[in-house]
């Protein structure tokens, strides 16, 4: 069995005959220095100006890209290193948004929540510079995450639309829009971020809707995945296979899989990334750990539809330790390939089978 | 004659100022959250930001005056989070919203802290109490939020959370209003026999005070048998979310009659949208010319939840529109 859209990014030196894509969520931790020279760049009687400020993000993102390939990734990412946050990076360069200050999450852990005032227009490009950048600094295919938009919606206050589940559809044809020039500058893997689904998960359906909007003439090589951060799944599953997207990546790592079950019956008809790295743990998990969580996805699909990531995204965790949670996970990926290889694997795939009474 | 009365159900956002300093001095980790032992400094900065919202009331001219509970970091379970028998472990959602508390674990025999008399004293030593809108979650709500392994039966908890709550009110000075905000009567309904003991459990609270007392709801409409239970509470108003269900709510005040006094929760606390004072105004009329007859004694008019949910210059301008709506209410009512 093959799988095109994944064989894509298939290195051509890849020794395994098994193809287990190894990639990441996206963000990964700043350098301090990159905070740093935030800070100048922020301090009005610094002489660090706009150009400085634009070659420490450069440098960032060289930083962290070939950080990525040196852990071994087949499909890295810059780490996001010139968005702050997700949803403002995206408000800021929207056409009909604006920002009123910070609100509380909780705690004193504030956002800067921004309202949509008037109608949603596409204005600049979000992410093309960001992406040919990444494209140039590395010779692997790159990753580019977008916040969906439902959570672009759901996370601003909304003043302009008569109800959230309008502007989510409007933000989807602008998030198309987007895609479109990606696509046309060389992008084929697309990642739309949904956390808000997480916290209310009843919402599938507009979220599927807003994902048709999403992939309208794009390309059916472009690969379009959709991250889900922990929630209850079983309230989104099986309905999200209907969602007109290549792959599903899930926060699994950190519940232990004990949500895995629900993926098995029906039969998962996407590509699954599954987490096999905590994010939030600052620990890194052994090559031999990673191997078992990778195996538990042999649980849900076959090796032809399994890509391997962590969790989500691992900007909250020491550098040292996302470097190695990424790199161990590349030599987990690469070990079990060449014991599916060997045939050494014995994984019983599909619905649990009740326990006899 | 009907008196308008422009108030908020308090919980406001901190200034940003505040927000700055106090991140600094408390840290942002869940065990930096308040306690009820902070430091010094911390006060200070409370006192401060104190100083603050209650000028922003005042000079906008709300005829009810809240200390605004800013240092509620768990919102409306903070009156737990602050007590001996009470554990604060995980962070949880705060119903449907993007924002988290610690969980509070009852653990032992609950007993009143004096933690949101002394921050009312705090209020009266700068207003004097002749506005003093005092605010503390319903016990019903109370419950909600919280995780019992001590008493060991729901309608033990309530009663304890009730008991509790009457504790801290006996100890709180005068004041002319009490609001007990209770969410979860619509978010997570009281099932058959609950409902009625969440009005008893209303009903012990609402007594512990000569002032007039206020239940706010909110999130929505109460379920039919719910809002006649709550009917049977001694309670001087029930307030309605006017921003969340019109039609639920007029037709439960159609069917079922209300309180003498009423809040109408016009202002949206979770939208920057300011709305106009003439259009709250409107409404409030609008609301009135529904029900025909009758006359209510006193109308509040008020964000429909609490407004820690804005940036600081929007829940500014939310209170000064809600001021304004009363002034232009009275004069069309004279």
């Amino acid at each position: 069995m093959t799988n095109e859209n994944k064989d894509q990014f298939r290195p051509a030196d890849h020794d395994n005959d098994h193809f287990l894509l190894t990639t990441v969520v996206g963000s990964y931790p700043k350098p301090k220095w990159l905070n740093r020279a935030k800070d100048l760049y922020e301090d009005a009687d610094s002489d660090f100006d706009e150009d400085n400020w634009q070659e420490a993000k450069d440098d960032a993102a060289r930083l962290i890209t070939d950080e990525h390939e040196r852990a071994g990734l087949d499909v890295v990412v810059d780490g996001e290193m010139r968005r702050n946050e997700m949803v403002e990076f995206f408000a800021h360069r929207i056409e009909g948004y604006e920002f009123n200050g910070p609100v509380k999450v909780w705690g004193h852990n504030y956002f800067d929540k921004p309202s949509v005032v008037s109608e949603v227009e596409y204005d600049e490009s979000w992410l093309v510079d960001e992406y040919e950048f990444t494209a140039d600094a590395s010779d692997r295919p790159v990753k580019v995450p977008i916040t969906g938009p439902y959570t672009l919606a759901n996370w601003s206050f909304n003043e302009a639309y008569e109800d959230d589940d309008e502007l989510t559809l409007e933000l989807a044809d602008l998030v198309n829009e987007e895609i479109e020039k990606l696509v046309d500058a060389g992008a084929r893997y697309i990642q739309i971020d949904e956390p808000a689904l997480a916290t209310t998960p009843d919402d599938h359906a507009i979220v599927g809707e807003a994902l048709e909007h999403i992939v309208v003439d794009i390309p059916e090589e472009v690969r379009i995945g959709l991250h889900v951060c922990y929630g209850d799944y079983s309230r989104i599953y099986p309905e999200i296979l209907e969602f007109p997207v290549d792959e599903f990546d899930l926060e699994l790592a950190n519940g232990d899989y004990d949500q895995l079950d629900v993926f098995k019956d029906p039969a998962f008809t996407k590509d699954l990334a599954l987490g096999v790295c905590d994010a939030h743990v600052a620990e890194v998990e052994s090559v031999e750990q990673i191997e078992a969580n990778i195996k538990k996805g042999l649980e849900v699909v076959p090796p032809e539809q399994l890509v391997v990531s962590p969790d989500c995204g691992v900007k909250l965790l020491p550098r040292e330790v996302a470097y190695g949670k990424m790199a161990n996970m590349v030599e987990a990926a690469r070990n079990v390939e060449a014991d599916l290889d060997a045939g050494e694997i014995d994984v019983e795939r599909g619905a649990p089978t009740p326990a006899d009474d | 004659m009907t008196e308008y009365v422009s108030t908020t159900p308090g919980l406001y956002p901190l200034p940003d100022w505040a927000k700055d300093d106090l991140s600094d001095l408390k840290g942002h980790q869940k065990h930096d959250l308040i306690s009820g032992d902070e430091s010094d400094g911390i006060t200070a900065a409370y006192e401060d930001a104190r100083k603050d919202v209650i000028g922003v009331q005042q000079d906008a001219g709300l005829d009810r005056i809240v200390e605004g509970q800013l240092r509620w970091d768990d919102m409306l379970a903070h009156p737990l989070a602050v007590a001996d028998a009470v554990e604060t472990r995980g962070i949880v959602r705060y119903y449907d919203n993007n924002n988290f508390y610690r969980e509070p674990v009852v653990t032992d025999d609950l007993e009143p802290t004096g933690d949101v008399a002394s921050e009312l004293e705090a209020t009266v030593d700068r207003t004097g109490s002749d506005d003093l809108q005092a605010v503390l979650p319903g016990p019903y709500s109370l419950s909600d939020l919280a995780t019992d392994e001590h008493y060991g039966d729901d309608g033990d908890f309530l009663a304890a959370i009730a008991a509790f709550l009457e504790g801290e009110v006996d100890a709180f000075p005068a004041h002319e209003t009490l609001v007990l905000l209770e969410p979860s009567l619509v978010e997570n309904p009281p099932a058959d026999g609950e409902d009625a003991r969440a009005s008893e459990a209303i009903d012990r609270v609402a007594s512990a005070t000569d002032a007039d007392v206020v239940v706010q709801p909110y999130w929505g409409a109460l379920e039919e048998k719910v809002y006649a239970h709550l009917l049977d509470a001694d309670i001087d108003a029930v307030g309605f979310d006017f921003v969340a269900n019109q039609d639920d709510n007029l037709y439960n005040i159609q069917e079922y009659g209300t309180t003498d006094d009423v809040a109408l929760g016009l202002a949206d606390g979770q939208n920057t949208l300011v709305e106009d004072p003439e259009a709250i105004r409107d409404r409030t009329e609008w609301v009135e010319g529904q029900l025909g007859v009758t006359e209510f004694e006193t109308v509040y008019l008020t964000t429909n939840t609490e407004t820690f949910y804005l940036p600081y210059g929007k829940y500014v301008a939310k209170l000064e529109a809600l001021a304004e709506a009363a002034d232009l209410a009275e004069v069309t009512a004279a």
